[in-house]
C-alpha cells in the first residue's frame, strides 16, 4: 500500500493502524458543509464501505412503544422519495449496493457498502433514505407482520426467552430493561406518525459519526459528505437516558420443556471509558473472553464436559455498564455448570491471575488487532468504535501499550471489584433439576 | 454442517449462503505434493493476516452404519493432544501468537482453520501437520469431550424444533445417499460412540494425500510452497479406503412431514426438491438452477417475495435456495413463512401455485438477464474479505471441484440462458423428486414427548412461557 502525498489541508491528523508493511492510515476529511468523517484509503478493490452512527438507538424508544427504533430501522430502506418500496428494493439490489440499518441500545447504525461505479447513486439513495423516508402504510403494515412474526420465534428460542428475562430484571425501570425488538403489544401500538417523528427527532448531524474504508479520495468524499448528510437537521433532540446500575442478586428460572437449560447472568461492569477498561478487558480475556483458551472453557467444557459453549463478556454501555454470561447444560447438570462457573468468579476475585496468564491475554490481545483489518466493512466499523468512544485518531499506535501496561496486581483488583458472585442476576431457561 | 464452537459455524453459514455470488477470480494459485497434498495460496494483501484452511476429504458421509456423529467426534477430538502438544493447548498456541481458530465438520468433509498474522503461519502449518500424523488420545479427555458434543446435540437439535425438523426432512429426501443421516449423528448412536471409534477413523482418513491446505491473505504461492515442503512434504502418503458413491435411485413419490412441537409458535412451510450438484444427478443443470434461485427467491424483490409478502399478504418471509457444492445429490429449497394469522394451508396453496407458474411459465429474459448482473456484479465483493477465498475454494476443492470452477464461475453464469433455466426448473421441481414439510405449533398433548426420561412436570408442558 502506497503512501498517499496529502491533497488536501482540510486533511488535519493521521495516524497508522499497522506500522508494518500494509500500513493503513487514518485521515481526518472535513466537507465543505463541515461534516467530518474519518478515512482509510484502499484503492485495491473497486469497493466503498461506509459507516454511519447516531446517538441515541432503542434506548430511545419511549415506554409502550418498544421496538419503535428497530421498527424504523426495517422501514428506511423501504422507500424514500419519489421512490416506493419496490423500486428502491430493486435500485439497491440492481446495481449491488448493500444498505442496512440497525438499532443497537445507545446508537442507530447504518451501513452502506457499494461497487465505486455505482457510488455516488448508492450515496444519494442513502441521503434519501435518511431524510426522505415514506413510510408508506402498505410497507408499514407489511414489516409490522414480519416484526411480529419473528417476535412469535423469538419466545421460541430459549436463548431469547433467557436474554430477554435477564435485561427485564436488571434494569426494572429503565429503557435498558425492554427489549429493543419490542414485544406484540408495543409493536401493534406503534403509528405512523411515531415513524416520522423518531426519524425528524433523532437523526441530527450533532451526534452523527462518519466513518469510510475504500476506493475513495479525500476530494471525492468531501462533496458527498454534503450532499448525502446536509439534509439531516443540525442537532437532534437531547437524549435524556438517565445513567443507572444494573438490579443485584436475583436468580430466576423460566420453566420451558426442553432438555438442556440455557443460562445468562450479569452483574455491574466498567463503562468504555472507565480508566480500570483495558484492566477488565485483560481479565475478562482469562475468565471468559478468550474462546477454547479461558477458565470458564478449560474448567465447565474441557475438563468436566458440562456444555458445548459458555463464555463471559463486557458490555459497557453509555448509561450502565455489565459483565456477563452465558451457558447451556442438560437439565440435570445446569446447577452444577453455575456452581462452577460461581466458583471461578471468586477465584478470579480472590486470587487474581498468574503472570502465565496475563502473558498470554496481552499476546492475543495484541497479536489478534490487526484481524479487524479483514475487510472494508470490518475496517469502518473499527473507525466508527474509536470515534464514539473519542479514542484519539493514533489510538491504534498507542493500543498495544495501554494493554502492555495492565498489571497482575491491577487485575486482582479490579476483580475484586467487579465479580461478586452472589450479586449476579441469573435467568434459568429450561427445566433445571434442583434450581425449581 | 456441525462446528465445534458457535461462532465459526455462524460464520460459516453465511458463507455458504452468499457463496454463489460470492465466487470469482481470486487469482489461487495451487500445487501439490508429491506425497499427495493439496496446496493453494488466495493472495489478498490488505492486511498482513492469513486464513489458514485445513481441509480433509472426510466427513459424514463417510461412517459406518451404527457410528453416525463418528467423524464430527473426531473433529472434536483433533484438540486433544499429540505426542508433543497437551490436550487443550492446540488453541491456547494459536491464541498466544494471537490468532484464533476453530473447526467444523460437514456431509463431504472437515475444515479446521485458523486466522492469524501471517509471520506466524509457519508455527500453524507445524501444529496441523503434528495433529494429522501424531493425534495421541487417552480415555480420559475423551469423556468429557464425548459429552461435550452430546450438549452440542441438544443445543443445535433437541432444544431448536428447526433443528429437529431439518434432520427429518433430510432423512425423507435422501432414501440412499449418506446425506440421509445428520453429520452430528442421531443422538443414540453418539451416545454409543467410543475413543477405538475415534482413534480407528482417524487413522484411516487423516493423511496427506486426503487434504488440502488453502491459505488466503497476505500470502503467495511462492512464499506457501517451501513452508508446506518443510512442514508437510516428508508425512508419507497413506492407502486411502474407497469414499461410497452417494446415489439416489430415481424418485417415485412425493413425501410429505407434518411435526408439531410445543415450542414452536412461528409456523413455517418447507419444500426440497432432489437436485444435482456440481458432481451427482444432471449437472448441467447446475448453473441454471443458481440463477433460478436468484430469480425466485433471493432477496425482496425476486418473484416470491413479491407474489407472497408484499401483493397476497400470506407470508411474513419467503425465499429460495440451492447451493451445488457437494459430493453427491444436493437440493433446490423453498422456505415461507406466514403472517400471523394466516392458515399453513394457504401459504401452501399459494406456493404449489408459484412453484407451477415457474415450471409451467417459466421465466423471461429479463429476469434472467437482470439476475445474471447482479450475480456477477458481487462477485467484486468476493476478495473484499481475507478470508472469502479460504473459505470458497475449501468448499469446492473438498468435494471434487477444481481450482478453475471457482475462478470461471462468473463466466459460466454468464453463459446461462432463459431456455436452461425453464428446462432445469421442468426436470427437477417435479412432484416425485420433493419432500414437503410443515413444522407446526403442538397443542398440549400433540406432537413427541420431549426427551424420553428428561424430567419435565407434566403440568408445565405447553403452557411454559406464560
Amino acid at each position: 500500500m502506497n503512501v498517499r502525498i496529502l491533497v488536501s489541508a482540510a486533511v488535519l491528523v493521521l495516524a497508522w493502524i499497522v506500522p508494518a508493511q500494509a500500513a493503513t492510515k487514518i485521515e481526518e476529511v472535513i466537507s465543505p458543509g463541515g461534516i467530518k468523517a474519518w478515512l482509510v484509503e484502499d484503492h485495491s478493490n473497486p469497493i466503498i464501505a461506509l459507516d454511519v452512527s447516531f446517538s441515541g438507538g432503542a434506548s430511545l424508544d419511549p415506554e409502550g412503544k418498544a421496538g419503535l427504533s428497530d421498527f424504523v430501522s426495517d422501514l428506511l430502506d423501504e422507500g424514500a422519495g419519489d421512490l416506493d418500496s419496490q423500486t428502491f428494493q430493486g435500485k439497491l439490489q440492481d446495481l449491488s449496493i448493500q444498505m442496512s440499518f440497525n438499532t443497537a441500545r445507545d446508537t442507530f447504525d447504518v451501513g452502506l457498502k457499494t461497487l465505486t461505479d455505482n457510488r455516488d447513486t448508492a450515496f444519494s439513495m442513502l441521503g434519501l433514505a435518511l431524510t426522505k423516508p415514506r413510510f408508506d402504510p402498505d410497507a408499514i403494515e407489511r414489516i409490522r407482520e414480519q416484526v411480529l412474526s419473528n417476535l412469535s420465534d423469538a419466545i421460541d428460542s430459549p436463548n431469547s426467552v433467557a436474554n430477554r428475562t435477564l435485561a427485564a430484571l436488571l434494569f426494572p425501570k429503565h429503557p435498558y430493561g425492554r427489549p429493543s425488538d419490542g414485544d406484540p403489544d408495543s409493536i401493534k401500538a406503534i403509528t405512523r406518525d411515531d415513524l416520522v417523528n423518531w426519524v425528524g427527532h433523532h437523526l441530527g448531524r450533532d451526534t452523527m459519526i462518519v466513518s469510510v474504508v475504500g476506493d475513495i479520495t479525500p476530494g471525492q468524499l468531501k462533496p458527498l459528505l454534503d450532499s448525502t448528510f446536509g439534509g439531516l437537521p443540525a442537532k437532534a433532540d437531547p437524549i435524556a437516558v438517565p445513567d443507572t446500575t444494573p438490579a443485584i442478586g436475583i436468580v430466576k428460572v423460566v420453566h420451558k420443556p426442553v432438555p438442556q437449560s440455557v443460562a445468562v447472568f450479569a452483574e455491574q461492569g466498567v463503562k468504555r471509558n472507565d480508566p480500570d477498561w483495558y484492566t477488565a478487558l485483560v481479565m475478562n480475556y482469562i475468565l471468559g473472553g478468550g474462546g477454547f483458551s479461558s477458565r470458564l472453557m478449560t474448567e465447565v467444557r474441557e475438563k468436566r464436559g458440562l456444555a458445548y459453549q459458555t463464555d463471559s463478556y463486557l458490555l459497557p454501555r453509555e448509561h450502565a455498564a455489565l459483565i456477563g454470561g452465558q451457558v447451556g447444560t442438560r437439565n440435570d447438570r445446569m446447577a452444577e455448570s453455575l456452581a462452577v462457573i460461581r466458583a471461578e468468579w471468586t477465584r478470579m476475585a480472590e486470587k487474581g491471575v498468574t503472570d502465565a496468564e496475563l502473558a498470554g491475554a496481552k499476546k492475543f490481545l495484541n497479536g489478534s488487532f490487526p484481524l479487524e483489518l479483514g475487510s472494508t466493512g470490518a475496517i469502518a466499523e473499527l473507525l466508527d468504535t474509536l470515534q464514539r468512544n473519542k479514542l484519539g485518531i493514533d489510538y491504534l499506535d498507542r493500543r498495544t501499550g495501554l494493554i502492555d501496561s495492565v498489571t497482575a496486581a491491577d487485575v486482582k483488583r479490579v476483580a475484586h471489584k467487579l465479580l461478586v458472585e452472589n450479586q449476579l442476576v441469573v435467568v434459568v431457561v429450561g427445566n433445571p433439576k434442583g434450581m425449581e | 454442517m456441525t462446528a465445534r464452537s458457535l461462532g465459526f459455524a455462524l460464520i460459516l453459514v453465511a458463507c455458504v449462503a452468499v457463496k454463489p455470488a460470492f465466487a470469482q477470480v481470486f487469482g489461487a494459485e495451487a500445487f501439490t505434493l508429491p506425497n499427495g497434498m493439496q496446496i493453494v495460496a488466495v493472495p489478498n494483501h490488505r492486511a498482513p493476516v492469513v486464513s489458514s484452511m485445513m481441509i480433509y476429504k472426510v466427513g459424514g458421509v463417510d461412517e459406518m452404519p451404527g457410528k453416525t456423529g463418528l467423524a464430527h467426534m473426531v473433529e472434536h477430538m483433533m484438540f486433544k493432544g499429540t505426542k508433543t502438544v497437551l490436550p487443550g493447548m492446540f488453541s491456547r498456541i494459536v491464541a498466544a501468537n494471537g490468532g484464533r481458530d476453530d473447526a467444523f465438520t460437514s456431509e463431504d468433509y472437515t475444515g479446521y482453520y485458523q486466522d492469524i498474522s501471517a509471520d506466524r503461519l509457519p508455527e500453524i502449518m507445524r501444529l496441523e501437520a503434528d495433529r494429522m500424523v501424531n493425534l495421541s488420545l487417552h480415555e480420559k479427555d475423551f469423556t468429557p469431550e464425548h459429552q461435550v458434543v452430546l450438549e452440542e446435540e441438544r443445543m443445535r437439535v433437541e432444544n431448536s424444533p428447526e433443528g429437529k425438523f431439518d434432520q427429518q426432512m433430510n432423512a425423507a429426501l435422501y432414501l440412499n445417499a449418506a446425506y440421509h443421516h445428520p453429520v452430528i449423528g442421531w443422538k443414540s448412536e453418539v451416545e454409543g460412540l467410543t475413543l477405538a471409534d475415534v482413534i480407528a477413523f482417524h487413522d484411516k482418513w487423516y493423511a496427506p494425500n486426503n487434504a488440502v491446505l488453502i491459505v488466503s491473505g497476505d500470502i503467495t504461492l511462492a512464499q506457501l510452497k517451501p513452508m508446506a515442503e518443510k512442514y508437510f512434504g516428508s508425512l508419507p502418503a497413506r492407502k486411502l479406503p474407497p469414499r461410497l458413491v452417494l446415489e439416489e435411485p430415481h424418485p417415485l413419490a412425493a413425501r410429505s412431514l407434518v411435526m408439531k412441537d410445543g415450542n414452536v409458535h412461528q409456523p413455517s412451510w418447507n419444500r426440497m426438491y432432489l437436485a444435482p450438484s456440481h458432481h451427482a444427478g444432471d449437472t448441467q443443470f447446475v448453473y441454471p438452477l443458481e440463477v433460478l434461485a436468484q430469480i425466485v427467491g433471493s432477496d425482496t424483490t425476486s418473484r416470491l417475495y413479491r407474489h407472497l409478502v408484499i401483493e397476497q399478504k400470506l407470508a411474513s418471509e419467503v425465499w429460495a435456495g440451492y447451493s451445488a457444492d457437494a459430493r453427491g445429490p444436493t437440493s433446490f429449497d423453498f422456505f415461507a413463512s406466514p403472517n400471523p394469522g394466516v392458515d399453513i394451508d394457504k401459504i401452501a396453496t399459494a406456493m404449489d401455485a408459484e412453484i407451477m407458474a415457474i415450471v409451467e411459465q417459466g421465466v423471461t429474459p429479463e429476469d434472467v438477464q437482470r439476475a445474471k448482473t447482479k450475480m456477477r456484479a458481487e462477485v467484486a465483493y468476493a476478495r473484499d474479505s481475507y478470508q472469502t477465498g479460504a473459505r470458497v475454494l475449501a468448499g469446492a476443492l473438498a468435494t471434487g471441484g477444481t481450482i478453475a470452477d471457482v475462478e470461471e464461475w462468473p463466466q459460466r453464469i454468464a453463459a446461462v440462458t432463459p431456455d436452461q433455466v425453464n428446462e432445469a426448473a421442468r426436470a427437477i421441481l417435479r412432484e416425485e423428486r420433493s419432500v414437503t414439510g410443515e413444522l407446526l405449533p403442538a397443542k398440549p398433548g400433540e406432537g413427541p414427548p420431549v426427551e424420553p426420561g428428561s424430567e419435565v412436570p407434566p403440568e408445565t408442558l405447553g403452557k411454559s412461557l406464560r
